[in-house]
């Protein structure tokens, strides 16, 4: 029983991961009609954004989850202002075949300066709470042993994406954004600035990600491919829930997670081709995606 | 919206002449490579490429459906046909033909899934289809995983052609691209490639008109994966192995970016891109992972800036349908 809830455990921290990123690309699909490629770079640049704080300038895990994916934002929010801008009115293809090649120059990169192999990121010592040494270490449940530091990442992402869904479902700034997706002429109208607001989406779906990579660093190594198969893993997903909802991003991530770690403990051979296999079966039988509308 | 192949034009009379005598051109070229010192494995490796983008290309420009799952194509019937060379010991054309049928099968299966969705949903499902087969040849034992199946024996083609001697294999590739070149041409100036432009422009009304649109794109992909595995056939017998590079998710991008560089929805565009993209690597060989970047970054500038691509431009230029 340990085995099955340590694999459930994994495929909840796999799932976060594809909340996270699954839950920017609606985010960023909604507002510029770009399924971006590079999503999966920019997970990977949050994680060595993290990395490169601890090593050149001391800066620890704590600051390096709020610094990193400002740093990879801003980073994305250039993206949009220099190219992803001017394919306003193409073909959506064309979006992802610009950010395909974004990836493809983002993690050649890397792997000139850092090859294929993973960098070492530990998890916090600090701060040191009652018997709590930072979240290193774990905690007897009683039925299993809970790393604290997946535990936490677990909490975390599910708070991050529910935040998520508020502030763009429930709040004022939210409903402009929606507004703008139905509608952006109107919208614009009204006197809000619709180009400022799809660059500040942008930023913070790339964001989103790089928070997942930063969350990453310590329990996956840093390494530039990291997000590249991932992502494929993602579009999976996203093909799976469809991208009509933020919620059903998330819970389909979630979901998918847990399926794969169950998969893992019962049928390990077919863990890596799972998700893909189930999104097979719900094209046959759903095309649309699960909580997806037609297109 | 600008689709991706507005510049189309249509098929008149004199595209016809003027892509003809193009066709003889390069068909003239190709054949007098031998004569004139060029690396002979260079040239045949980038017509196995070449012949790969036109299928690719079939979808995207005919039917407006981008397939990022095209390497599954070339992987699955190299490996069929390099298991066949070498366990079966099967001649030449029989392997080819063992390569060919595979993919064409896969292109039923996976078509079947793939077709349900439109547009950029298609992409990622391709994409996703392409990555679970790279997972599975990953895991069986008759492709050797990591290490590929190598030292494919060549064989007599009919019991006739010596396929060892590097000549004799390079007027083999050759007829064997020209073929499927003029396969794909005849099928896009023939009623279903119309049917299909029609619904490229506009599906709902292709409908309307009483096509059933989806069984006319299920065949234009069933089409595109086996030319795309025939291309992959060929290129065991220059490269002599198959190996998981061939289905991994890069190679797929690559067919994009040869296309993409050619001209979209151009019939000579492919066979350029094909060749610049292979020329680059073979020159760029020395740079390691800046070849990568290298790609990404023509890439970035296509999209943003070029996006007829060389012999889109040329035709444009000349108002001509190349």
């Amino acid at each position: 029983m340990q085995a099955l809830y340590a694999q459930l455990l994994v495929g909840l921290i796999n799932g976060s991961f594809y909340a996270l990123l699954s839950l920017g690309l609606a985010v960023i699909f909604g507002m510029l009609n770009i399924i971006n490629f590079a999503h999966g770079a920019l997970y990977m640049m949050g994680a060595f954004c993290a990395y490169f704080l601890l090593n050149l300038a001391g800066i620890g895990y704590w600051p390096a989850l709020i610094i990193a994916p400002i740093a990879v934002g801003i980073f994305g929010m250039i993206l949009e202002r220099t190219m992803l801008q001017w394919l306003a009115g193409l073909d959506h293809l064309y979006g992802l075949l610009l950010t395909f090649g974004i990836a493809l120059i983002v993690q050649g990169v890397f792997q000139n300066y850092f090859g294929s192999s993973g960098l070492p990121y530990a998890i916090p010592d600090y701060p040191k709470i009652g018997g709590f040494n930072g979240l290193q270490g774990g905690m007897n449940l009683g039925f299993m042993f809970l790393p604290i530091y997946r535990g936490w990442v677990v909490v975390f992402s599910l708070i991050v994406c529910i935040a998520t869904w508020y502030l763009i479902e429930k709040t004022r700034l939210g409903a402009n954004l929606r507004a703008a997706t139905e509608n952006p002429t109107l919208v614009r109208a009204f006197g809000i600035n619709v180009p400022r607001m799809i660059t500040l989406t942008y930023g913070l779906g790339v964001g989103l990600a790089a928070l997942a990579g930063v969350l990453s660093a310590p329990i996956n190594q840093v390494r530039p491919l990291m997000g590249a198969d991932l992502i494929i893993v993602v579009f999976a997903v996203v093909v799976i829930g469809g991208m009509g909802s933020i919620m059903g991003s998330i819970i389909t991530g979630f979901a998918l997670g847990v399926i794969e770690g169950l998969t893992k403990y019962f049928y390990p051979e077919a863990s890596n081709t799972v998700v893909f296999v189930l999104m097979v079966l719900v094209l046959l039988v759903k095309p649309t995606g699960l909580t997806g509308r037609a297109a | 919206m600008s689709a991706l192949t507005d510049d189309t034009l249509p098929v008149t009379p004199q595209s016809i002449r003027d892509e003809m005598i193009v066709f003889a051109v390069m068909a003239a070229l190709l054949a007098i490579v031998p004569l004139t010192g060029i690396y002979p494995f260079f040239v045949m490796q980038a017509l196995c490429f070449a012949l790969l983008a036109c299928a690719f290309n079939l979808l995207i420009g005919y039917g407006g459906l981008l397939s990022f799952g095209h390497a599954m194509f070339l992987g699955t019937a190299g490996y069929f046909t390099a298991h066949a060379l070498k366990v079966w010991g099967l001649s030449p054309e029989l392997g080819i033909l063992v390569g060919t049928v595979g993919a064409a099968a896969l292109g039923v299966i996976t078509g079947v899934v793939a077709i349900r969705r439109q547009g950029i949903y298609f992409s990622m499902i391709t994409l996703a289809l392409s990555q679970l087969l790279y997972f599975i040849y990953l895991q069986t034992p008759f492709t050797h995983g990591e290490d590929g199946i190598q030292g494919i024996p060549q064989g007599y083609l009919f019991g006739l052609f010596n396929l060892a001697n590097s000549t004799v294999l390079y007027y083999v590739i050759l007829v064997g691209f020209l073929g499927g070149f003029l396969l794909i041409y005849r099928t896009i100036n023939s009623p279903f490639g119309e049917v299909l432009k029609a619904i490229r422009e506009n599906e709902p009304r292709a409908i309307s008109l009483g096509y059933k649109t989806d069984q006319y794109k299920l065949l234009a992909y069933i089409l595109s994966g086996t030319i795309a595995g025939f291309a992959g056939s060929l290129k065991v017998f220059v490269a002599q192995n198959a190996s998981l590079t061939d289905v991994h998710w890069t190679m797929s991008g690559e067919i994009v970016l040869m296309t993409l560089v050619g001209g979209l929805g151009t019939v000579f565009g492919p066979v350029v891109g094909a060749f610049v993209i292979i020329a680059m690597q073979q020159y760029l060989a020395g740079f390691g992972q800046w070849v990568t970047v290298i790609q990404g970054v023509i890439f970035v500038a296509c999209v943003l800036t070029f996006r007829r691509g060389v012999i889109g431009e040329i035709a444009h230029y000349f108002r001509r349908s190349l």
